[in-house]
This record gives structure tokens, C-alpha cells and sequence, in this order.
């Protein structure tokens, strides 16, 4: 077949929502920790500020910082990236604010998800995108 | 053990008691995640710190469990309760079984 205009745009259109396709079971992978996280718990939403940059440039360091007042334990995940889970934070007393940042590796444009475990036993969720311009995990 | 692995850590020298304060962490380290390819198209065997803790006189501040998705030179900023005069340590558990760990005083004013 004569590889016209319209027919590139058809196969080009075809490919986006392959990859699209590709992209779900990574986000159920996700779904699946986090349950294993709350135990199926239910979670609110408002507990936990995650505060992410709107576009990275660079996936190899992204600026995470997050604020969960009254938390024990706050988890992080990617749900982009090849392995989703980021890091688990547990608090002590000594630490007042329930808050911490670091530096995170995304490897494309994906969402950042923040589950917080309260002292009460409940779950409190926030998540961010982030769009990036490099990815960070190589290959 | 991994080469050049050296933590640096931001205490202040002294607070009142009961204040809160701010402590930054690095430590220079490569964080091989597991996922990269030589020139070869080997997978590199991961290599990354595991676990990030500071405690201050013996009580737990922090515990991290830290991921591959944790950048090269693992950052953490983080807030804690001086109630006295005190010795915070910090200290990194590397995939290998190597520990480093830093300590730094603290005066109550």
C-alpha cells in the first residue's frame, strides 16, 4: 500500500494509544502496593501535602517534599517508573513537623503518589504530576 | 564497600530546648539502580543504599526505606525536636552490608 499522509497518521495514531495501552498495567502494580500498604484500608485525602515541581527537566533528580502532620509512616511511589515504590518514611517522636524532601528518579511524565499511615490507623493519600523532559532511569 | 562514599550532614551547633529544627543530609554515593546497561548491554547489578535512620540520644528521628528510585547522592531534609543537649547519628545501611554513619552535637542554649 502506497504509504500516504493520512495513512502515517492512522499507524502514528495507532502507536500512541499502544503505548498508552503499555502504560496501565504499571499503574495497577501501584494500585496493588498501595493496598498491600493500607491493607485495603480506605483513604482520605487532605492529610498530606506533597509539594512536586509541575515539569522536570531532569527525571535523574526530581525535588519531592511532602507534609503529613500526625503521621507514622508515609510512603512513597512512581507509578512510571520500572520499579514503582520510591521510599517508606517512619517518624518518631522526635519529629515534630511529620514532614520530609528528597530526590527522586522519574523515568518519564507519570504521577507521584504519597500515602500517609496517621497515628489513629488511618490512611490519607495525595498524588502530583509530573511532566519530564528527560527521563532518569538510563537504558 | 563502594568507593567515595562520604555523608555530609547540616546540624546547628545549638537551639533552645524544645525548638524544632531543620537537618539536611547527603551522602555521596552512586545509587546503581538495577536497570541500566553497559556498554555491552550487561545489566549492572544494582547497587544502592537501603536504609537511611537518624536518632538523637538513642530515639529515632527517621527511618527511610530507600528504593532504587531514590536519586544518585541520596538527599533528605527533614525536621526534629531538640528537648536537650544531645549526639545525633545518622546512619546509611549500603545493598553490600557496608554501614556509614556520622555523628554531630548538639548545645542547648
Amino acid at each position: 500500500m502506497e504509504l500516504t499522509r493520512r495513512r502515517m497518521l492512522a499507524i502514528s495514531s495507532g502507536a500512541i494509544t499502544m503505548a498508552g495501552l503499555g502504560a496501565f498495567p504499571a499503574f495497577a502494580a501501584v494500585e496493588e502496593e498501595i493496598a498491600e500498604f493500607t491493607g485495603g484500608a480506605d483513604m482520605g485525602e487532605g492529610g498530606i501535602t506533597l509539594t512536586t515541581p509541575e515539569i522536570a527537566e531532569n527525571g535523574n533528580t526530581v525535588p519531592v517534599e511532602f507534609e503529613a502532620p500526625g503521621a507514622v509512616e508515609v510512603a512513597l511511589w512512581a507509578d512510571g517508573n520500572p520499579t514503582p515504590a520510591v521510599a517508606t518514611f517512619k517518624f518518631g517522636k522526635l519529629n515534630p513537623t511529620r514532614s520530609a524532601a528528597t530526590r527522586i528518579r522519574l523515568a518519564g511524565t507519570q504521577n507521584v503518589v504519597a500515602v500517609a499511615k496517621m497515628e489513629d490507623g488511618s490512611y490519607q493519600m495525595a498524588k502530583a504530576a509530573i511532566k519530564v523532559t528527560i527521563g532518569g532511569c538510563g537504558g | 564497600m563502594a568507593s567515595g562514599v562520604k555523608p555530609r550532614v547540616k546540624v546547628p551547633k545549638s537551639a533552645a530546648a524544645g525548638d524544632t529544627i531543620t537537618i539536611k543530609t547527603l551522602i555521596s554515593h552512586k545509587m546503581e539502580s538495577g536497570q541500566r546497561k553497559d556498554d555491552d548491554g550487561n545489566l549492572i547489578p544494582r547497587s544502592i543504599i537501603n536504609r537511611f535512620t537518624c536518632e538523637f540520644n538513642g530515639e529515632m528521628v527517621i527511618d527511610v526505606t530507600l528504593e532504587p528510585a531514590i536519586s544518585t547522592n541520596p538527599y533528605f531534609q527533614f525536621d526534629a525536636l531538640v528537648p536537650e543537649a544531645g549526639e545525633f547519628k545518622f546512619t546509611w545501611y549500603d545493598d553490600d552490608g557496608s554501614v556509614y554513619d556520622t555523628a554531630k552535637k548538639i548545645a542547648v542554649s
